[in-house]
């Protein structure tokens, strides 16, 4: 579980002081996967940090239910000189969890996911979609509480970029994982939410809070669920564009 | 051959690795053909008494000194010690330079301290230090060593400190939201992903240690090609000159085709 309590952040420059993120309420239940949509600039990676601990609020409280986080970032971030499976161990090195029993479970994950031929490649060798979902399962190995996401279809082409974020979503359901994913496309919080949080402009604030359940949790069938148009059109409008 | 020609391919893509192949002999023995040219007018222009070989030197009288050494058993002594002094300061520079560098990469205000003082030494001409590294550290080769070292170690440092700095924001992050710190991010990122960054390095390091050397050996020396130069300059021994430079060539170049080929393998 994830909570932000009356959360504020500021940021300090030269220049001045901007204020990112203002009063932010929001909760994330266990084995939910909650979109935060907002324009542009409006402070969505700054949430992401305050919710893995990166930054500290200003003001306010997060409160995360126990367990850690795992980063999907925008670009893959895979290593170029690392393979696949290295690439994959990295956060076991990291953490300082390199087991035998550890790295078993992530040769487990990456092979029910469909990488057990591409364990021995290096990621320049696979496709964009292919790498994100070797980052995802890179971030799963390390086992967090919850998969903190910042948009991490955006550098994808427009035909990788639905086949990939239904597959993320379908893999992020089946290991039962809590998510957080920020983003400034609607309809990739439709389709793939439990929860859509919307965001004002800088300095960040909600505007509205919607629960989603219509299609199941299906992404694809619910594209093709009539209240997608109608939702949407709910989200653009409170997004003000 | 990497580029065989297999059955498979089309005529039209054979005539392209043809035409391909035939282009790289050309440009192989062209630059065969203006090395043979160069030596060959030289010797000539020397024989027929156009320029004064006393002066000039020519390929002939290089042979022959080349050969003279070798008979008295002094040439391999002087490239020993040249190549003792340009390796030895090659590494040093090398190695200290990185570790600098590591260190002023993983703290931000000790950069900002020392930048003034980087600046100022790789402004300064070195060679400005010679007489105080005769008075502190000799006239052995240990002095040439430690010279070597200053040319070319303000560079290294720059370099890998660049390389450092480089290394993709996204991947930094993802190293921190692992909760890595500063070692397991120097480690597992930085020193990898900053290769090139060294292979680069070491190719301006390996050149500015001739460099280095070579002055050293202007400044203070008993024995090396660098003295060789000197000493058949003052004596006017221009063959000896010709000599110990036509060695430089060979032995500069080929220090910088190792490097060449260790990056090969190092990068892929």
């Amino acid at each position: 579980m994830l909570e932000f309590k009356n959360v504020c952040y500021t940021y300090h420059t030269k220049e001045g002081e901007t204020t990112a993120v203002d009063k932010l309420n929001f909760t994330v239940e266990n084995g939910q996967f909650v979109s935060v949509i907002g324009p542009s600039g409006c402070g969505k990676t700054t949430i992401l940090s305050l919710a893995a601990g990166l930054l500290k609020p200003s003001d306010g409280e997060v409160v995360r239910g126990g367990g850690e986080c795992g980063y999907m970032l925008q670009r893959d971030a895979l290593f170029p000189w690392r393979t696949v499976e290295q690439n994959i161990f990295l956060p076991l090195e990291v953490k300082k969890r390199n087991t035998p029993e550890k790295r078993e479970k992530a040769l487990d994950l990456a092979k029910k996911y469909g990488l057990k031929d591409f364990l021995k490649k290096t990621p320049s060798q696979l496709s964009g979609g292919m790498r994100q979902r070797v980052a995802l399962i890179r971030t799963l190995a390390a086992e967090p509480e919850i998969l903190l996401l910042d948009e991490p279809f955006s550098a994808l082409d427009y035909q990788t970029r639905l086949e990939v974020c239904d597959d993320v979503q379908g893999i992020i359901k089946s290991e039962k994982k809590t998510a957080l994913l920020v983003t400034h496309d609607i309809s990739e919080a439709i389709a793939l939410s439990d929860r859509v949080v919307v965001l004002s402009a800088r300095p960040a604030r909600v505007v509205a809070v919607h629960d989603i359940s219509f299609g199941g949790n299906n992404p694809k069938k619910r594209r093709e669920c009539g209240e997608f148009a109608a939702t949407f059109e709910i989200l653009r409008k409170e997004l003000g564009i | 051959m990497k580029n065989k020609i297999k059955p498979e391919y089309s005529r039209e893509h054979i005539a392209y690795l043809r035409k391909q192949k035939k282009n790289k002999i050309i440009v192989h023995l062209s630059r065969f053909l203006v090395l043979v040219a160069i030596l060959g007018i030289w010797e000539l222009l020397a024989q027929f008494n156009v320029i004064n070989a006393f002066i000039t030197s020519s390929p002939s009288r290089v042979c022959k000194t080349l050969a003279n050494l070798y008979v008295e058993g002094t040439l391999f002594y002087h490239i020993g010690i040249t190549l003792m002094e340009t390796l030895a300061g090659f590494l040093i520079a090398v190695i200290l330079g990185y570790a600098v560098a590591v260190i002023l990469w993983s703290s931000e205000t000790v950069r900002k301290v020392a930048e003034p003082y980087i600046v100022v030494l790789n402004s300064l001409p070195k060679i400005a230090l010679g007489p105080l590294i005769i008075i502190w550290i000799g006239t052995g080769y240990d002095a040439i060593i430690f010279m070597t070292v200053l040319v070319s170690i303000i560079v290294c440092i720059m370099n890998m400190l660049a390389g450092f700095i480089a290394v993709d924001k996204t991947k930094l992050l993802l190293m921190k939201s692992m909760g890595a710190n500063k070692a397991a991010t120097l480690r597992k990122l930085i020193i990898p992903a900053s290769l090139p960054a060294l292979m680069n390095t070491l190719k301006v390091a390996v050149g500015l240690a001739w460099i280095g050397s070579i002055m050293g050996e202007y400044i203070v020396s008993k024995a090396g090609l660098g003295y060789l130069i000197v000493y058949g300059g003052q004596v006017f021994k221009l063959d000896l000159v010709m000599t110990a430079t036509f060695i430089l060539c060979l032995l500069a170049g080929g220090m910088y085709g190792i490097i060449a080929l260790i990056e090969k393998h190092a990068v892929k």
